[in-house]
């Protein structure tokens, strides 16, 4: 069968009504009776709390209720890890209300309903929390002398700590001609997609209905089931329309809880909508990095061993995301090169800072930048170009799959497939690498201008499972129920493609519906660069056995064998006659399901659910390449061109591909030189709202030079797709510290730290 | 992000405007392009008892020239309205080389001229060309009008002389007669945010190209627009070549004391403030021309 709509750049389908201001996103949704939600945050980062007075907020007209830790003290379990776990992270997790002591600027302390926000709002000025304040703890370094203990259970802010190694390193550090040891510092930032986190529970007759909803939502029905004790079948959980998920979005929070518990105990619905101020205190924070790192090289720049330390500062509480942002930056800190030996000590370091989670190549943003910055600094020290350094170093084609050892506490990273040295030379070419001699020049203004360029390779499709449910109806029209969400990702087109051209049928019959629990019983959400790999090769599957169905109804039908029918665009035509008259329509076919015996295997109406299985990884890889100038007196950087190529396996739309990645480089172009969390001493958050929390606008971002390879198909899957989602901002941090450590080599400046902010630059020059 | 309760008015005469203030005074805000006062509202960082729209009343918009050869901007002259005008343009170049700089265009389709100066951001663009263009202010109450000049209006980070029962109503920017010559420079993290430090300059020069008087002032670097005196007076008699304006520039960072936050340095902002004036020198003696574009924000 000719393949018609994967592969094709074809507009996204949802885009109509997002256009069109007909999206239903969480705060939409209006129920009779609702009230609204808002929490006491703690204003400390670091103190007790020695008692709460919530009878002012009671006595004020609107107020229907305040809920502390004492009504929740029966229920209250702590939210629990759901990946990266380690035992000894155990102590450190959050619970939905601080019981005696904060840990955060933010900390959830109460919840407050009211008949609307404002009254809501206006409750929590007269909440009286007496506090007594504590030293707060807002450096990796100072938490680490356990001077001050966040959590006195454990006695230690010291949440785990592990090595992963493979090859001999003290052998490679023996057998080197060169190293370089340095500290590297990635910058505490976050997802703000334009959408904050919000819900809207209903409960009602004994069943709990829940609107958004997104990410992971079987997971965190399982999660509310066991915190509340309330059976999960009785659970809907409703994604709608989202703005935006970043990896931020639709982790179970306290909020989370706490909306539900809220909705139940007042038997009406409650309505909670964060705001930026909020979502910039409460939401996950991202990529607060600090590492040592050591490489060993021979003089020709073969790469012979790395060893390092990371430090994650993971806020006051182990959140959802376990480990993963210290352990994935270890996971892969060795990047896509051939390196013989490697050993990585891996912290996870409690701080009085709101916690930590994944935000868009959480843990490879931050070590692409920390390997590609010593890669650049190594090659100049040893008189290498640095894409010469790179190429010597690679792994080859012929050496695929790779396995690059134990590099992750769970197992070992094997590289599926790839052309490593053909994407880089690819971006190369694209901004013109060979011609432009020297790779640094100064301009008539007094500019510095510099090339830079870095690689990466990132695991995507995480398993072990996802499931698609596909229901034929009689009109032939295919409904195609997901097990993974969509916070703007696009699926409802994506996914008819795929079935479309999996099934045979039009892409016009196809209907994507996504994002409710009762759609299909099992579901692994959508995150980590899944959802084509996970989600997609469960419509695929489910496509397969449903073909299979239909050809074996239609066969019986007309007396033949299966494999004498084809089924294309909807219809069932005899093999080698696909230009005749059709001999049935898929809704007949339908129609014989219905009719067709109990007895048979094949009874039953068209309706399949099939679940994909995956145990391994598959590995997008690619480079990145931009010029910047920088004005050496105002510190000002301004990026000319950038350009991402990245290999992806198999493109299901192009055109959808290439948003991700301009979306990418555009979020991590603001990650670089504009957005930075930053803590005062106390523990006082200074970044709290977009005044001074810096997100890229039109004029920061300069066109992005999206190239997309499909060069190596991932063997791992039926369709050969990787995925597409954090291909772009991957290699961003790294890239720009790279052109601007270029640019800048001439003064003296190596950046060894993000964000590039002016002020920085300008101190770096200085210094 | 929900405001606190508050009572609101809406004018429909100065008069009216006035008697409320009179009334309300310290309790009252007034209500201009809103493009400051609603953020920090809704952040509850001001919670007024009282907010008062002064968005209806007739006669506070406007660009005048006077009989003096000065103009006259009402209070509630849009930004966007001062980028767009001929006039403007015409009279006191510098303001319509600064606007672009203010938000986006967007911002300056709402903000006014007088919100922004009733504000005073220190980092703000118009209450700098303000300062430079030894603007004058008249503040009425209901008791009255009265006159301030631009150097005794801007008394500390977000404070001016404005009396709680008193609304600025109309800026007066003198005109300029013979040679003169301007130039705006800022920097900032993103464009369209408020400056990490910035310069307005002008220069009258005779036909020889000899200073005769300079005016420099330099915004975010201190609680208010500054202008800055010794440099002024090193340039008064110089040819301003590039060694001069180098000696500004020292001379700018030294009389500077700005403070630090998180988008810059104390130091940033005093060396970068010499960068700012001697940029805007130099931009100020080879700008024969100045850019009047449709709707582009600055840099």
């Amino acid at each position: 069968m000719v393949q018609q709509y994967i592969g094709a750049s074809i507009t996204r389908k949802e885009d109509e009504r997002f256009l069109t201001g007909r999206a239903t996103f969480v705060d939409d949704v209006k129920l009779p009776g609702m009230v609204h939600a808002t929490f006491v945050r703690s204003p400390h980062a670091h103190a007790r709390i020695v008692a709460i007075d919530t009878a002012a907020a009671l006595a004020m007209p609107g107020v229907v209720a305040v809920f502390t830790y004492d009504d929740i003290a029966s229920l209250a379990k702590p939210i629990p890890v759901r990946l990266y776990p380690l035992p000894s992270l155990e102590p450190f997790l959050q619970y939905p209300l601080a019981q005696d002591k904060v840990r955060y600027v933010g900390d959830p302390v109460a919840i407050v309903i009211a008949d609307s926000r404002y009254v809501a709002e206006d409750a929590l000025d007269v909440i009286d929390v007496t506090y007594e304040p504590l030293q707060a703890v807002v450096d990796i370094e100072e938490s680490l002398r356990d001077e001050i203990i966040i959590h006195e259970a454990p006695g230690t802010n010291l949440a785990a700590h592990y090595v992963v190694s493979t090859g001999d390193i003290d052998q490679a550090f023996r057998d080197a001609e060169y190293t370089r040891k340095e500290r590297f510092k990635t910058n505490r930032h976050t997802g703000n997609p334009l959408e904050t986190r919000g819900m809207v529970v209903a409960y009602d007759s004994g069943e709990l209905t829940v609107w958004g909803a997104t990410k992971v939502p079987h997971f965190n029905r399982e999660v509310l089931s066991s915190l509340l004790d309330f059976p999960e079948e009785k659970m809907h959980f409703i994604e709608g329309d989202v703005g935006g998920g970043f990896g931020i979005r639709g982790e179970f929070y306290p909020e989370d809880f706490l909306v539900p518990f809220a909705a139940i105990r007042l038997g009406r619905p409650v309505k909670w909508t964060e705001d930026r101020l909020e979502h910039l205190i409460a939401a996950n924070h991202s990529r607060d990095i600090l590492c040592d790192i050591e490489i060993a090289m021979k003089k020709d720049g073969t790469i012979l061993g790395i060893r390092a330390q990371v430090y994650g500062d993971m806020g006051g509480y182990i959140r959802t995301h376990g480990s993963l942002v210290p352990a994935s930056t270890a996971g892969l800190l060795m990047g896509p090169y051939n390196v013989p030996a490697y050993e990585c000590g891996v912290h996870c370091v409690i701080t009085n800072k709101t916690g930590v989670g994944t935000f868009r190549a959480p843990g490879r943003y931050e070590s692409c930048f920390i390997r590609e910055r010593l890669l650049d600094m190594a090659a100049a020290d040893l008189g290498i170009d640095p894409a010469e350094l790179r190429f010597k170093n690679l792994i080859q084609p012929s050496q695929m799959p790779y396995n690059a050892g134990r590099t992750r506490a769970d197992g070992d990273t094997i590289f599926d497939s790839g052309n490593y040295p053909q994407a880089l030379t690819r971006a190369l070419d694209e901004i013109g690498y060979a011609e432009t001699n020297p790779k640094r020049w100064v301009d008539d203004a007094g500019r510095y201008h510099g090339i830079g360029i870095a690689t990466y390779v990132k695991n995507t499709g995480r398993g072990p499972f996802e499931g698609a449910r596909i229901v034929i109806s009689g009109t032939g029209d295919v409904a195609v129920y997901l097990g993974i969400t969509t916070m703007g990702q696009g699926h409802e087109t994506t996914m008819a493609q795929i079935c479309a051209d999996s099934l045979g049928v039009s892409m016009e019959a196809v209907t994507i519906y996504h994002g409710n629990t009762d759609y299909i019983p099992f579901g692994g959400g959508t995150y980590g660069s899944r959802g084509t790999v996970m989600g997609g090769n469960a419509v695929h599957l489910a496509c397969q056995n449903m073909k299979e169905r239909i050809l074996s109804l239609a066969s019986t039908y007309l007396d033949t064998e299966p494999a004498n029918l084809v089924l294309q665009t909807g219809e069932i035509f005899r093999k080698g006659a696909e230009h005749g008259p059709a001999l049935l329509s898929l809704g007949e076919v339908a129609g014989l399901a219905e009719n067709a015996g109990s007895d048979e295997e094949d009874s039953g109406t068209l309706e399949i659910t099939a679940y994909f299985e995956a145990d391994q990884l598959t590995f997008s890889y690619g480079s990145h390449a931009a010029h910047v100038a920088v004005d050496p007196e105002t510190g000002k950087i301004e990026i000319i061109r950038y350009v991402v190529v990245e290999d992806i396996g198999r493109a299901i739309n192009p055109l959808m591909v290439h948003g991700q990645a301009v979306g990418g480089a555009a979020q991590g172009i603001g990650a670089t030189l504009l957005e930075e969390l930053v803590y005062d001493d106390s523990g006082q958050l200074l970044a709290g709202s977009f005044m001074d929390y810096l997100l890229p606008t039109s004029t920061d971002v300069p066109p992005i030079e999206s190239i997309v390879l499909e060069e190596a198909p991932s063997p791992l899957n039926p369709l050969g797709v990787k995925g597409a989602g954090e291909g772009g901002i991957v290699a961003t941090g790294a890239t720009l510290a790279n052109a601007v450590s270029n640019a800048l080599a001439p003064l003296g400046v190596q950046i060894t730290q993000l964000p590039l902010s002016p002020s920085f630059i300008v101190k770096l020059l200085s210094s | 992000m929900k405001p606190a309760r508050f009572d609101y008015y809406s004018p429909s005469s100065r008069d009216e405007a006035l008697e409320l203030l009179g009334q309300y005074g310290d309790d009252a805000k007034i209500l201009a392009g809103g493009q400051s006062l609603m953020p920090m509202m809704n952040m509850r960082l001001v919670r007024p008892k009282v907010v008062i729209d002064i968005n209806r009343i007739a006669g506070l918009s406007h660009i005048t020239p006077r009989r003096d050869g000065g103009l006259a901007v009402g209070a509630m002259t849009r930004q966007r309205e001062l980028e767009r005008s001929a006039l403007v343009l015409e009279t006191a170049p510098l303001l319509s080389l600064a606007i672009p700089y203010i938000g986006h265009f967007q911002i300056r389709n709402r903000g006014t001229v007088g919100g922004s100066l009733a504000h005073s951001d220190p980092a703000a663009e118009i209450p700098a060309v303000c300062l430079t263009l030894d603007t004058e202010f008249e503040l009425a109450s209901s008791g009255g009008e009265r006159t301030v000049k631009a150097e005794d209006f801007f008394l500390n980070h977000l404070t001016t002389a404005l009396e709680p029962v008193e609304l600025l109503t109309e800026i007066r920017i003198p005109q300029t007669v013979g040679n003169w010559r301007w130039g705006f420079q800022e920097v900032c993290r993103r464009d369209g945010d408020f400056a990490l430090v910035g310069a307005a300059t002008m220069l009258h020069l005779d036909d020889k190209g000899i200073c005769l008087e300079a005016r420099i002032t330099t915004f975010g670097a201190g609680g208010t627009p500054m202008r800055m005196d010794a440099a002024e007076e090193y340039l008064s008699g110089s040819s301003v070549n590039a060694d001069d304006r180098s000696e500004a520039a020292r001379l700018v960072s030294d009389a500077l004391d700005p403070i630090s936050d998180i988008h810059a340095s104390a130091k940033y902002r005093q060396d970068v403030g010499g960068v700012m004036v001697r940029r805007a020198l130099e931009q100020a003696l080879l700008a024969q021309a100045l850019p009047f574009n449709e709707g582009e924000d600055a840099a």
